[in-house]
């Protein structure tokens, strides 16, 4: 392998080609449907790479390119946030979080605002490094924000297994995990939103595999494809799909083969089974989804945040005009939120789609803004 | 939140431990997850976990289809 083929998925030439034939092929489907098909990313990261690498853009008179419920930021509930803030407050305890947290807007106040008046809350890049401040602070009590999809939750699982290795026992976890596949099982149920194909998410693919999806050929007629995230997996991604649109095949296809083995990742898969159990959980914008979410297994129980704190968050207070929820689900764009480009920005953000650097509103502020949408 | 980047791997340090490098950039990651690894592979990081290892063969593939895509597309 050489670092010269994985950048031909970034080839410009390749691009160029590749807009040529999916032009030819958005013909096609256009033709057959009598209107632009309406696609669906379900993934944060593929919000981000559409935008950013401009496609959205280039395909947006021809491809009604949606956005779903594909940033764990964004889709975790209200109350959860404020669980969070709650935590950051008690004393003794060292709250440890990846970046995207810091700033999403709880009821009240944010991570960012208690850290500033004086709660010891820091980022971390891998929640090893969470472990590692557990064993520097055997006086305090760390917790770590489990908060992403399938992609990150193997991960939180060997952390836990580290813990219990090294018998931690001021280290937790308050974990709002959350499973892609039933929020997408929801979303293909929903009659309103009319979508002819979904773009499911790589790197969770790269865990649960294609047969993480095969639920869909049994439930819709809708087709999928798992893609990658260079502007090359972009493109063929599209064409895959709306080959599959235009050919009325139903099941999942897979673009990402380099990465998206049919089985998946099945060492991952394991250590998600070991340690982590499927609740019902409360979605943004969705509401309760029965086993879509991933919380610590009864025998780890002690470490557990949860189990271990008794906090409870105040009343969640809901934003007037934003509409975070609605644009979770596809049902409304960015452009059509009061707030967009005005009171909520980067630098202000009101609602957490515009926090994440993944979040549909962030996307969309930084690379989509001053079009004709 | 998803987001991993492609990094080879430079070198094994023991069972669970190997030093990757992305850009230039290098740091230990954890292989627990990807039991087969081996020294020059190529690897998808996420978080200080390799999460998967890069298929060359598949990668190859995956650009061969576009150029077959494109050689139909210029027949037609």
């Amino acid at each position: 392998m050489n670092w010269q083929l994985l950048k031909s998925f970034r080839n410009p030439q390749i691009v160029k080609e590749l807009s040529v034939i999916l032009d030819n092929r958005i013909a096609l489907v256009t033709g057959k449907l009598g209107r632009p098909p309406v696609l669906m990313e379900v993934c944060g990261t593929h919000t981000m790479a559409f935008s950013k690498t401009g496609i959205r853009s280039i395909v947006r008179d021809k491809i009604v390119l949606k956005s779903g419920p594909g940033c764990p930021v964004c889709v975790t509930a209200q109350t959860d946030i404020d669980m969070m803030i709650e935590l950051a407050k008690c004393p003794g305890v060292i709250l440890t979080t990846f970046g995207d947290m810091m700033r999403v807007p709880g009821s009240y106040s944010n991570l960012l605002e208690e850290r500033a008046k004086g709660a010891d809350v820091r980022v971390v890049y891998s929640p090893l490094d969470a472990l590692k401040i557990a064993r520097e602070f055997p006086n305090h009590e760390v917790v770590f924000l489990g908060i992403g999809f399938e992609t990150t939750v193997p991960i939180i699982a060997m952390s836990i297994k580290e813990a219990v290795k090294q018998s931690l026992k001021n280290f937790s976890l308050f974990s709002v995990h959350k499973a892609a596949a039933p929020v997408i099982s929801v979303l293909i149920k929903d009659q309103t939103l009319n979508i002819d194909g979904f773009i499911l998410p790589g790197h969770v693919s790269v865990v649960i595999g294609e047969s993480g999806f095969s639920f869909m050929a049994e439930e819709t007629d809708i087709p999928a494809v798992i893609a990658g995230f260079d502007p090359v997996d972009l493109l063929q991604g599209l064409i895959m799909i709306i080959e599959m649109i235009v050919e009325e095949k139903k099941g999942v296809g897979n673009q990402y083969t380099r990465l998206v083995k049919p089985e998946g990742n099945q060492v991952a898969q394991q250590a998600i089974r070991n340690y982590f159990t499927e609740v019902t959980a409360e979605w943004r914008g969705i509401g309760s989804i029965p086993g879509s979410g991933l919380v610590l297994k009864e025998e780890y129980a002690g470490l557990d945040a949860c189990r271990k704190f008794s906090v409870q968050a105040p009343p969640a207070r809901k934003v007037k005009g934003c509409l975070c929820g609605e644009i979770i689900k596809g049902k409304a764009t960015p452009f059509q939120c009061s707030l967009f480009d005005k009171a909520c920005s980067p630098v202000t953000p009101v609602g957490p789609c515009m926090v994440s650097v993944e979040g549909t509103c962030s996307a969309y502020y930084n690379y989509d803004r001053g079009g004709n949408w | 939140m998803c987001l991993a980047v492609p990094s080879k791997v430079i070198e094994l340090k023991g069972e669970y431990a190997a030093e990757i490098e992305y850009l230039g950039n290098r740091r230990d990651v954890s292989i627990t997850l990807v039991p087969d690894v081996k020294q020059g592979d190529w690897v998808l990081v996420h978080a200080g976990f390799a999460l998967e290892i890069i298929d060359e063969q598949y990668a190859a593939e995956s650009l061969k289809l576009w150029r077959e895509m494109n050689d139909e597309l210029a027949i037609t």
